[in-house]
């Protein structure tokens, strides 16, 4: 490994700038006769518009253009796809309702984009919003998706949906579960929900739309994980411009979490706007506009139960779960409680058998989507809060149930009942290891010391895995994808011996400058400082797919291993030329290009300035230039997992619960950067802490959203979280050349679980067997009086 | 925002002056209040009146049992007041658990006492300690200042210009702080003075309110167990999504307690 390789904690290349404020932000760019666009908002959950009048909004100060969804429909402007087609259990397709970006009749949740005012500043176009004029005719609404099922429950897209049921899918072997069921010598039973989340990115989403009547090119600079995504949704569905003609640039980008994976109607308004006034637009988010037009995550409501035998041995797993798209079906929301979420419901464990059944349901609210983990959190948490429930049942220890159905580290790969299979994983050494970093023997000496403070502490375990690097193009194709899962890269080596990458993941935190850098580095043998990585911009960049479920290093470094592996085959066959010697005789190694056996090498650099200045070269044989592209369609998933042990301490005066002490242990494959492996973890952990303890989406009943700023949103703060410990325990991914697994999302998957499984058995003495996230101060007093008072009694 | 007409006043009399005649003058302290309002277009004000050249209102001292804190003194500078830790340590800790550090180095006494915020803390000092509110036109006792929520006694177009605390011979400000804003969902401010124990709570919901009944109990026995058998009503308080009546009113027992137990 050289200075700047894979396994050194390298510090972030990027950083430099980030932190001398010379990031280049979406927000950041202007262009020459910009125009300001202000989005009208719907402020209903439900209602039908009877018209709009938009004559006194036209003639305000500084108003440019003001447009409706009938504007838009009138040119041809599609809906807003969803990516992943769903099929209900006999086998039809689920329902898709209409999603365009500007409504045209109907609002279907608070947020709702009705109109778009342009205007010179954005303050007119503000002022002007307020004018325009819309009659509405308010429907009921409904938030909750069971209350969505019932009938008689308000519907949110009539016909286009009927019972405002999306789709009623299964996964697994009823029958082989219902079996060993009847045979079971206990069941453990959960119900829960798990809470909504605002996924507040500190950069909010913004977008502008440029148009060059000169060429008849369009450019989208945008906020996205995603941006050849984003242009062939846009292109091809929304504006139908074809992809020669239409450039979609995200720079720098300011934290995602999945919420700026999707196509949001603000792109095509933008763009198309611009289109049709010549004149540059630009919106970006306020942050009140964040919360109810970013998509949300989670929001499941599950009961599910586990058949144990005599010895805890899990027999099967039953799952029925709803969950809440939204009001309108979000890029990728369609696969997230399905694909990414029942397949992963066997975990670390050999349960044989599992049926899960899934309801997607629309309601009047923010469009559901992936949310840093998506799907594979929800799984987590029902399945280790269900084990924890299992081990109460059966009478047995949290640990000894858990090690007893564990997958043997000898049995991979591994074929779960719901189609995965896992290729490698050692689930008993990432639990010793976190046991002991946590001083898990010692914990009941600190519970008591706690006591005698008067404070009720506990310990909460999390074996967890999880599914990265999607996917298999044809696999993911087969289960409805609409896209390829591939990714792309070039390596270009410039005469001098530089490189520069062309990647088409995308950075937006997750320090890929670096990483990625730091494999070149490892490969070619130069130093990082000689590697640019360029993202984000698909006039640069061949292709790609994007960043998103912790795909890049598996998926897109993989890509770069692959091409960087043609330009030192080729780069051989040049110094073999220049060596005089057989190809096969050339070794590679440190940089250096040297003929087995001998003192005769090349550098690296010598032979770059070769491919380019071809004077002495096989150009018979050979073509000048050393710059090679490579897709990469990954075999398998990835499955990082590991042990996560939260300890907390309640107050049980106030109901306050402090996270005094947390512990990972994980396994993401090989760690190219074990510093950002950490601050990747440490993130994770902290939003999972944050919902397990802080955060929740809330609605009234009529659907206006009362969580809509951070005056009622609780988001994590550095002073809610412990110091988190995190340490890794590798075993090599088996089918990706680095051995990667991913580390993205870790950190919000498996530590959920651990701190309500803590906050659980903190308050064991209170008769309590669960409670739901957040577990909030006035949750936890409340349930602490309750057993008070019913002590009392 | 809306537009607005911008005037800077010189001293207090200055803001007076400009604010009479405008159809709805508003004095700008350290806008930490006031420009998010603006900024949201949930006021409409025909001019600010910005305070911050008013050198009149500066000023933190300590002198013949009170401590005089003028109405700009920012949240940091009363939290950073040597004089302020000597002479009531309550306060100044007080203002050094409001919000953040750019909330502390911006947001103002004067402001904060004005606006009224029923989760506001520093109305639970004034009225905690009995304060005395002066104005550009006359002194407003701390037991008269207070109305309702967002409402006060001042009227249009009066300058805040200082608020005196006499000193107590012992006080304590507990908060507990809603988790999302970290505003106070329950504040208690307890003092023993001479003329008897005051307790003040914040964020119960419609404003700061005085508990006579832990204040009777307190004259009899200053300790958190005299609070034991004060039944704190549920009707006292508000609810919201992070805190039931019942939770609040169960949070005052609570932070009363330990408020008596911090003061000593
Ligand atoms: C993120 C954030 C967190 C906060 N957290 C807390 C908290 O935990 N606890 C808390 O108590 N507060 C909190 N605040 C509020 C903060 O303390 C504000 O500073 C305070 O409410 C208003 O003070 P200001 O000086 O900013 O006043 P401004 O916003 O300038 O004015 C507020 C109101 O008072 C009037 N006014 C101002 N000065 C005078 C005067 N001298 N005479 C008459 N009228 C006047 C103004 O006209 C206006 O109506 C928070 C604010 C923010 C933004």
């Amino acid at each position: 490994m050289g200075a700047d390789g894979i396994g050194v904690a390298v510090r972030r290349k990027e950083d430099v700038r980030f932190l001398t404020g010379r990031g280049t932000y979406t927000d950041d760019i202007a262009r020459p006769g910009q125009t300001y666009a202000h989005i009208l908002r719907s402020g209903q959950a439900h209602a039908r518009i009877r018209s709009i009048d938009v004559s006194k909004a036209k003639a305000a100060p500084g108003v440019v253009a003001v447009f409706t969804g009938a504007d838009m429909a009138a040119d041809g402007v599609g809906g807003l796809p969803c990516g992943w087609l769903v099929k209900n259990k006999d086998g039809s397709p689920m329902k898709e309702p209409a999603h365009p970006p500007l409504v045209v009749d109907r609002v279907r949740h608070v947020g709702d984009q009705i109109a778009v005012v342009i205007a010179e500043t954005r303050a007119q176009a503000k002022d002007a919003a307020e004018l325009v004029e819309i009659d509405f005719e308010p429907l009921p609404a409904v938030v909750d998706s069971k209350d969505a099922l019932k009938t008689g429950a308000p519907q949110v897209h009539g016909d286009a949906a009927p019972g405002n049921l999306c789709y009623d899918w299964e996964l697994g072997d009823k029958a082989a579960v219902d079996a060993a069921f009847a045979k079971a010598h206990k069941v453990a039973k959960i119900d829960l929900f798990n809470n909504r989340l605002i996924p507040n990115a500190m950069e909010p989403r913004a977008a502008t739309g440029d148009f060059d009547p000169a060429s008849g090119d369009y450019t989208l600079y945008t906020t996205s994980q995603n941006p050849h995504v984003i242009r062939l949704l846009m292109g091809a569905f929304v504006l139908h411009i074809p992809e020669s003609k239409l450039r979609v640039y995200a720079p720098d980008v300011g934290g995602g979490f999945g919420s700026k994976i999707y196509h949001y109607a603000e792109e095509a308004i933008v763009t198309w706007a611009a289109g049709k006034l010549k004149r540059p637009v630009r919106w970006t988010a306020d942050r009140s506009e964040s919360f109810m037009s970013d998509a949300h995550g989670r929001d499941h409501h599950s009961h599910a139960e586990l058949a144990l035998d005599k010895d805890g041995k899990f027999l099967a797993l039953r799952v029925d779960t709803t969950a809440n798209m939204g009001a309108y079906l979000s890029t990728f929301a369609s696969c997230i409680p399905t694909y990414l979420y029942a397949t992963l419901l066997a975990g670390v464990y050999t349960t044989p058998a599992i049926y899960v059944e899934v309801k997607a349901v629309f309601t009047n609210t923010v469009p559901v989507d992936a949310y840093r983990g998506a799907g594979r959190p929800e799984a987590t948490f029902l399945l280790e809060r269900l084990v924890d429930v299992a081990a109460r049942e059966m009478g047995m220890d949290r640990v000894e149930i858990r090690r007893r159905n564990f997958i043997p580290t000898n049995a991979f790969p591994y074929q779960t009942p719901v189609a995965l299979q896992y290729d490698s994983g050692d689930y008993f050494s990432t639990l010793e290891q976190a046991q002991k970093a946590a001083d898990w023997a010692g914990f009941e000496a600190r519970r008591a010391e706690a006591r005698k403070r008067g404070k009720l502490r506990g310990i909460g375990i999390s074996t967890y895995l999880e599914a990265c690097g999607i996917a298999p193009s044809n696999i993911a194709g087969a289960l409805g994808a609409r896209a390829g899962l591939y990714e792309a890269a070039t390596v270009r080596v410039h005469p001098t011996g530089t490189v520069t990458i062309l990647t088409g993941s995308h950075s937006h935190g997750q320090g890929h400058e670096t990483t990625f850098a730091q494999v070149v580095s490892e490969t070619l043998g130069i130093g990082i400082d000689q590697v640019e990585i360029v993202h984000g911009d698909t006039n640069k960049i061949p292709f790609g797919m994007g960043t998103y479920g912790s795909r890049s290093l598996a998926v897109g470094g993989t890509a770069i291993v692959k091409a960087l592996d043609k330009v030192v085959s080729k780069a051989k066959k040049i110094a073999a030329h220049l060596l005089e010697a057989s190809v096969n005789d050339i070794e590679f190694k440190d940089g250096k290009f040297t003929v087995v056996g001998t003192d005769k090498s090349k550098t690296f650099g010598e032979i770059a300035l070769t491919a380019y200045v071809p004077h002495n070269y096989p150009l018979e044989e050979l073509e000048p230039g050393l710059e090679e592209n490579a897709f990469y369609d990954p075999k398998n998933f990835t499955f990082p997992g590991g042990c996560h042990i939260a300890e907390v301490e309640i107050d049980p005066d106030t109901g306050v619960t402090k996270v005094v002490k947390f512990t990972a242990v994980d396994d993401v494959g090989r760690v190219i950067n074990p510093m950002i492996v950490e601050g990747q973890v440490q993130g994770g952990v902290a939003q999972g802490i944050g919902q397990a303890l802080l955060e929740n989406c809330v609605y009234d009943k009529d659907g206006q959203l009362i969580t809509g700023s951070y005056m009622d949103y609780v988001m994590p703060r550095a002073d809610d979280l412990p110091s988190i410990g995190v340490a890794t325990h590798t075993t090599l991914c088996t089918h990706n050349p680095l051995g990667v697994k991913g580390c993205g999302e870790v950190g919000a998957i498996g530590s959920p679980p651990a701190v309500i499984n803590a906050v659980v058995d903190a308050l064991k003495d209170h008769g309590v067997t669960h409670m739901d996230m957040p577990a909030s101060p006035q949750k936890v007093w409340s349930v602490i009086n309750g057993a008070h008072r019913k002590a009392a009694e | 925002m809306y537009d607005f007409a911008y005037h800077k006043a010189s001293s207090a009399a200055d803001a007076a002056s400009k604010a009479k005649g405008k159809s709805d003058a508003k004095f700008m302290a350290g806008g930490q209040t006031l420009i998010p309002t603006l900024k949201q277009r949930l006021a409409k004000p025909s001019d600010v009146i910005d305070l911050g050249g008013a050198s009149d209102l500066k000023g933190i001292s300590a002198a013949g049992g009170a401590v005089t804190i003028g109405a700009m003194a920012t949240h940091a500078a009363v939290a950073g007041s040597a004089d302020a830790k000597k002479a009531i340590p309550a306060l100044a800790a007080l203002a050094e658990g409001i919000g953040d550090p750019q909330v502390r180095n911006r947001g103002t006494i004067g402001g904060s006492v004005a606006n009224n915020d029923p989760a506001a803390d520093y109305p639970a000092a004034v009225l905690g300690l009995g304060a005395t509110v002066h104005t550009d036109q006359r002194q407003i006792a701390a037991d008269a200042f207070f109305v309702s929520v967002f409402e006060t006694a001042l009227k249009p177009g009066e300058v805040i210009t200082k608020v005196s605390f006499p000193v107590p011979q012992k006080a304590a400000y507990m908060k507990f702080p809603s988790p999302a804003s970290r505003y106070a969902m329950i504040g208690v401010f307890v003092a023993k003075t001479a003329q008897g124990a005051r307790v003040a709570v914040t964020g119960a919901g419609n404003g700061v309110i005085r508990m006579k009944s832990m204040e009777a109990a307190l004259d009899k026995n200053w300790s958190p167990a005299a609070l034991d058998g004060v039944k704190v009503p549920a009707g006292t308080c508000n609810g919201d999504i992070h805190g039931t009546p019942e939770y609040r009113a169960h949070l005052i027992t609570v932070m009363a307690k330990r408020a008596v137990a911090a003061a000593g």
